[in-house]
């Protein structure tokens, strides 16, 4: 199944004891705390984290996003040999972003030039990396847009991004994302400013086009819930750290770490009417001071003493699955998770036989 | 629950909201109707530019409506009304704005912005009152009294929320529009944003409206719930009685986008995706029927024909 075709591909980038900081009126704010990750060639992988998790800093760091203030402290990004937490150069930069790696963002209303055409910002983007001219850039924007399902392209590329929907907007977004066929296509929050049922046709497109263009995507969201459906692997991340990945089966019916349960817990989806939702208290941790033990433990109802002065190691579930929490230790007392987490657990037992 | 002993707090008659030039008007809500009634919390539903919002603003009177009334316990709240009435309503009807971001006056302290109702229909108040009510707004949202003196910069997305809710409280309300409250929030602060809506409508006997697009949401706080779809309702029911049943394709289209947290119920699902034009209006008339007790569904005789069936097996 889809672990097989995971664990077999080759790694295109790989990311090892990342750290980024930021400084902030002369204090330091560590926002990404020694990262390592494979990404596997044709995978899908969800970074799933509350806001200031830094999972949007971690991938920005790809293609060299970080804002004027922040700094790659430490750790490699390799990616075809080459080191791109290494580059200095906007020259070097150019040759990654848009051709090698591309992104689309969040919100479609204000990622879009509201004085040009939408034919000449996909065409931009052709221009300059294929160098293409004329009739043939033509051409190639109108492919574009029936690509990404934009009904009578003819007429739609010499519009301005105010006509179209939010949801088309989207789909515009994601054309300039493809027009240079990358090998890696970051989504950052793809679908949390549109409606649900647009929400379903964008993530069915990015499927689509990963299966036709043979993609590597990467999806970055706050809820769990929608990637279910997109995703093969999930890396949960807190307080600038992974604290669990595994694969989508692994992560939604085994999830090992507190944090994963407590994401899980407040999805209205799995709440019961009459009863209080699950939420997580208090808040994530000040990441300008430097975070002792597991980030999550004052948050964390089952956190063990040493939660607070050792930082857990990851300990190996399966060869895909692991987590960052002193629960697996084998010393550790058996703590059960959450009663609808197990629910969700015995369904995925019946029908997936693990 | 019977409805015949329920009491009924807001009605919609028969509303009619146009935008546009009167040469070329805009029907954004076309004839709408429906009770809500006093404790429950009802739900509209439908994806953007239904009209679900325009109807809450059309109930507390940002938008003028051009057809049909609105009826507060029994007495008409649309149109011209009595200046009395009119600051009666204002204190009665409050709404909660979706995006917490822009829904705060970023030039003003967070003391202002909650009382600036206050200033507005209860002028006789002292000072030390007006803080006294402030204080207890803030507690009772789950913020800190000395938040009174801060910037909304200052304030995460969830507690700016917050604050939104507490402007609402304060003018001790009796009916609550709550448009779209939490889709701009993290899954993790929504949860405790429902909560909080939840708590404040069970201490404070609240009666919720609430605007949404997504139905995973109105599962879980709604009682009953209205899809409305291009200024038309086309199904209401209680809302366990729409999960179960969903009989019109369009309500059907919005309950199957809604995203699983389980990755193999996700993948086998089907997505029905709602086209207008399945529906053939020209001859047979859709009508509005109570096809079983509490769930009502717009359709042609061929259409209801269909939905017995389905409901019968």
């Amino acid at each position: 199944m889809a672990e097989a075709t995971v664990t077999a591909a080759p790694v295109i980038l790989s990311v090892r004891d990342l750290d980024v900081k930021f400084n902030l009126r002369g204090r330091v704010l560590s926002a990404i705390r020694g990262i390592s990750l494979d990404l596997y060639q044709g995978e899908s992988l969800a970074i799933v984290g509350e806001s200031g998790s830094g999972k949007s800093v971690f991938t920005k760091t790809f293609m060299g996003l970080l804002d004027q203030n922040g700094e790659i402290a430490g750790g490699q990004i390799l990616y075809n040999g080459q080191d791109l937490a290494a580059f200095k150069t906007e020259k070097q930069w150019r040759a990654i972003r848009g051709k090698e790696i591309a992104m689309v963002l969040q919100d479609p209303m204000t990622s879009l030039n509201p004085l040009k055409t939408v034919g000449s910002q996909i065409g931009e983007a052709i221009a300059i990396h294929q160098g293409l001219r004329g009739s043939a850039l033509r051409d190639k924007v109108l492919e574009c847009l029936s690509d990404v399902g934009i009904p009578d392209p003819e007429s739609r590329r010499k519009q301005y991004p105010h006509e179209f929907s939010g949801g088309m907007r989207q789909r515009v977004v994601i054309a300039i994302a493809v027009a240079c066929r990358p090998k890696i296509l970051i989504c950052d929050e793809p679908t949390t400013a549109l409606d649900v049922t647009i929400q379903a046709q964008i993530l069915d497109l990015l499927k689509n086009l990963k299966k036709k263009y043979d993609l590597t995507t990467i999806y970055i969201t706050h809820d769990l819930g929608v990637v279910a459906n997109v995703a093969d692997r999930i890396a949960v991340m807190y307080a600038g750290d992974i604290v669990e990945i595994g694969s989508c089966e692994e992560v939604f019916y085994t999830p090992k770490h507190p944090y994963t349960w407590a994401l899980l817990s407040s999805l209205p989806q799995l709440g019961i009417k009459g009863q209080e939702l699950y939420s997580i208290q208090g808040a994530p941790p000040n990441l300008f001071t430097e975070v002792k033990g597991d980030a999550f433990a004052p948050r964390n109802p089952h956190a063990l003493k040493i939660d607070f002065v050792e930082r857990p190691p990851y300990f190996e579930v399966s060869p895909t699955h692991k987590a960052r929490t002193w629960l697996l230790d084998p010393r550790a007392p058996q703590v059960e998770p959450p009663e609808h987490i197990r629910d969700l657990q015995k369904e995925g037992v019946r029908r997936y036989g693990k | 629950m019977g409805n015949e002993n329920r009491e009924v707090l807001l009605s919609v008659r028969d509303m009619v909201v146009d935008f546009g030039s009167r040469r070329d008007p805009f029907r954004a809500v076309d004839h709408v109707s429906f009770d809500v009634y006093k404790g429950e919390t009802f739900g509209l539903v439908g994806e953007s530019g239904s009209g679900k919002t325009t109807i809450g603003r059309a109930i507390i009177r940002i938008n003028p409506i051009s057809g049909g009334e609105v009826l507060y316990r029994g007495e008409r709240i649309s149109g011209k009304i009595s200046r009395e009435k009119d600051r009666e309503v204002t204190r009665k009807i409050q709404m909660i704005f979706q995006d917490p971001m822009a829904s705060l006056n970023e030039r003003a302290k967070v003391d202002y912005i909650i009382s600036e109702g206050l200033y507005n229909v209860q002028k006789d108040l002292t000072e030390a009152q007006r803080r006294e009510r402030v204080e207890r707004a803030l507690t009772a949202v789950g913020l800190l009294p000395e938040f009174a003196s801060r910037f909304p910069h200052e304030f995460s997305g969830g507690q700016r929320q917050r604050i939104g809710i507490a402007r609402a409280l304060i003018m001790g309300p009796e009916f609550i529009i709550a448009d779209e409250p939490i889709s701009a929030l993290d899954v993790s602060i929504r949860a405790q944003v429902l909560n909080l809506l939840a708590r404040l409508q069970k201490e404070r006997d609240l009666t919720y409206l609430f605007v949404a697009h997504d139905l995973s949401v109105m599962r879980f706080i709604t009682d009953r719930i209205a899809v409305i779809h291009k200024g038309v309702i086309v199904e209401l029911s209680e809302t366990e009685k729409l999960f179960a049943h969903p009989l019109h394709p369009y309500t059907r289209a919005l309950l199957s986008a809604i995203p699983l947290p389980d990755p193999i119920r996700e993948r086998e699902k089907k997505l029905e995706v709602y086209d207008p034009g399945c529906h053939d209006y020209t001859v047979d008339k859709p009508e509005w029927v109570e096809i079983e007790p509490e769930h009502f569904v717009r359709g042609n005789r061929a259409e209801l024909e269909e939905y017995r069936r389905k409901l019968a097996e």
